[in-house]
C-alpha cells in the first residue's frame, strides 16, 4: 500500500506534500514523544501523532518516513505545512482517534513493529 | 534602593539549531541595549556552550547577561535554568550532556555554532541539542536547585515542548521558580486561562530565534541589581523583590 492508497482507504485528507504519496508504506508507527519516533520508527512508516508542530517534519524527514497522520481532527500549524511542502513529506489528518485508526490500519495489513 | 529592570530570560545563540546564524554575542547585546533591557539570559537547547562569550560580550558593554540553558526533559518538556555563575551551568552542562544521546544532523536541524565574544566562529557542537535528554522533570528541576539554579517551565502557554502541554498539569510540589508565558499570550488571557497556577509568578520573555525578537516580550522586575539572587527573591517575593505586571 502506498501513502496515497492509505488516504484513499480511509478517507484521510491530505493537508501537505501531495506530489510524495506514491511511497510503499513500509509499517506504522504510534508515538507523540519525538525521541520514541526517532529511536524506533523504520523508514517507509507512517507515522500517528497528536503533535502538530514544525518539528514533526523534521523527525520525519530524519527518518525517512513515508508520511505523518495527525488524529482525532488535528490540523497542522500553519508553520508545519510551509515545511512539509518545503520537505516533501506528506501530512494527512483524520477525525479518528490513533488507536481506532491504528486498528484500522492494521486490519488492513500494514504491520507494527515486533519487539526485538 | 529597589527599581525597575526589565529582562528577557529566554534568547536563543546560534548554538541552538533552531537559532539565526546571526544570533551572535556582540549583536545579540547590542540589539538587547538598543531594545532597553537591563538583563538578558541566554538559553541554548541543551547546552551552555556558548555562555562565557555572551557573559564577556555583556560586561564590555554593560549588560548584565545570566548564563542559561533551555533542557529538554524525558517527557519532551522545556525548562530554563538560570545561574549566578558559569561553573553552575556548565555543572549542569555536563549531566545533560551524560544524558544527551545522538548526533545532530545538520541538514535537517540546523548549525550548531560555538563563538567567541567576538562573533567568531571557534567550532561546531555535534551533539543533538534539539533532542530530549532522559532526564525526567522533576530531577532536572532538582539538579537545577541543587545547583542554585533558578527553574522555570518554559511557554506553558504553548501545546509544543510545554509542561502542560506534555502533561496537562503542574506536578504537585515541583519545585518551580517560576512559569513562562511566551508572546503569543497577553497577560489578561494568561490571568484567566492559568488562574490555578497564580501560586507561581509568571516571567514574560521573548524565546529569541532572531536578532528582530529580542524584547519583543520581557518582564520587569523590581530588584536592586541584576543578579540571579535578585531575580529568584523577585519570583518568591521576597524583601519587597517582585515581578510587575
Amino acid at each position: 500500500m502506498t501513502v496515497f492508497d492509505i488516504a484513499e482507504f480511509f478517507g484521510l485528507e491530505t493537508r501537505a506534500g501531495k506530489d510524495h504519496l506514491d511511497e510503499e508504506v513500509t509499517g506504522g508507527y504510534v508515538s507523540d514523544l519525538l525521541s520514541d519516533v526517532i529511536a524506533h520508527s523504520r523508514k517507509g512508516n507512517v507515522w500517528m501523532t497528536i503533535q502538530t508542530h514544525p518539528n514533526i517534519v523534521a523527525v520525519a524527514t530524519m527518518k525517512e518516513l513515508a508520511g505523518i497522520i495527525l488524529t482525532g481532527g488535528r490540523e497542522p500549524d500553519p508553520s508545519t505545512l510551509q515545511k512539509a511542502e518545503e520537505e516533501g513529506i506528506p501530512i494527512l489528518v483524520s477525525s479518528v482517534f490513533t488507536f481506532e485508526l491504528a486498528g484500522r490500519l492494521y486490519q488492513k495489513g500494514i504491520p507494527g513493529l515486533s519487539p526485538c | 534602593m529597589l527599581r525597575t529592570f526589565r529582562a528577557d530570560l529566554h534568547i536563543h545563540s546560534c548554538l541552538s539549531p533552531c537559532g539565526d546564524d546571526a544570533m551572535r554575542p556582540q549583536a545579540i547585546v547590542h540589539q538587547a541595549l538598543a531594545a532597553g533591557l537591563d538583563m538578558i539570559a541566554i538559553c541554548d537547547h541543551n547546552s551552555g556552550e556558548n555562555v562565557a562569550a555572551f557573559m564577556s560580550a555583556g560586561s564590555e558593554n554593560g549588560l548584565a547577561v545570566l548564563p542559561g540553558m533551555e533542557i529538554t526533559s524525558k517527557e519532551e518538556i522545556h525548562l530554563l535554568a538560570l545561574f549566578d555563575r558559569l561553573e553552575e551551568c556548565l555543572a549542569l552542562q555536563k549531566l545533560v550532556y551524560q544524558n544527551l544521546p545522538g548526533e545532530n544532523v545538520e541538514e535537517v536541524f540546523g548549525c550548531q555554532t560555538v563563538v567567541n565574544r567576538r562573533d567568531e566562529a571557534v567550532g561546531t557542537n555535534q551533539r543533538m541539542l534539539i533532542g530530549a535528554t532522559l532526564l525526567p522533570l522533576e530531577q532536572i528541576v532538582s539538579l537545577s536547585n541543587s545547583l542554585r539554579g533558578v527553574t522555570i517551565a518554559s511557554h506553558i502557554d504553548r501545546q509544543a515542548f510545554s509542561i502542560l502541554g506534555q502533561l496537562g498539569f503542574i506536578p504537585e510540589g515541583i519545585a518551580l521558580d517560576g512559569l513562562e508565558i511566551s508572546r503569543r499570550t497577553s497577560r489578561e488571557e494568561a490571568k484567566q486561562r492559568f488562574h490555578s497556577y497564580q501560586g507561581f509568578s509568571f516571567i514574560r520573555s521573548s524565546d529569541a530565534h532572531t536578532l528582530g525578537d529580542i524584547g519583543k516580550n520581557s518582564t520587569r522586575f523590581l530588584l536592586e541589581k541584576t543578579t540571579l539572587k535578585e531575580v529568584q527573591m523577585a519570583l518568591h517575593q521576597q524583601e519587597g523583590r517582585r515581578v510587575l505586571e
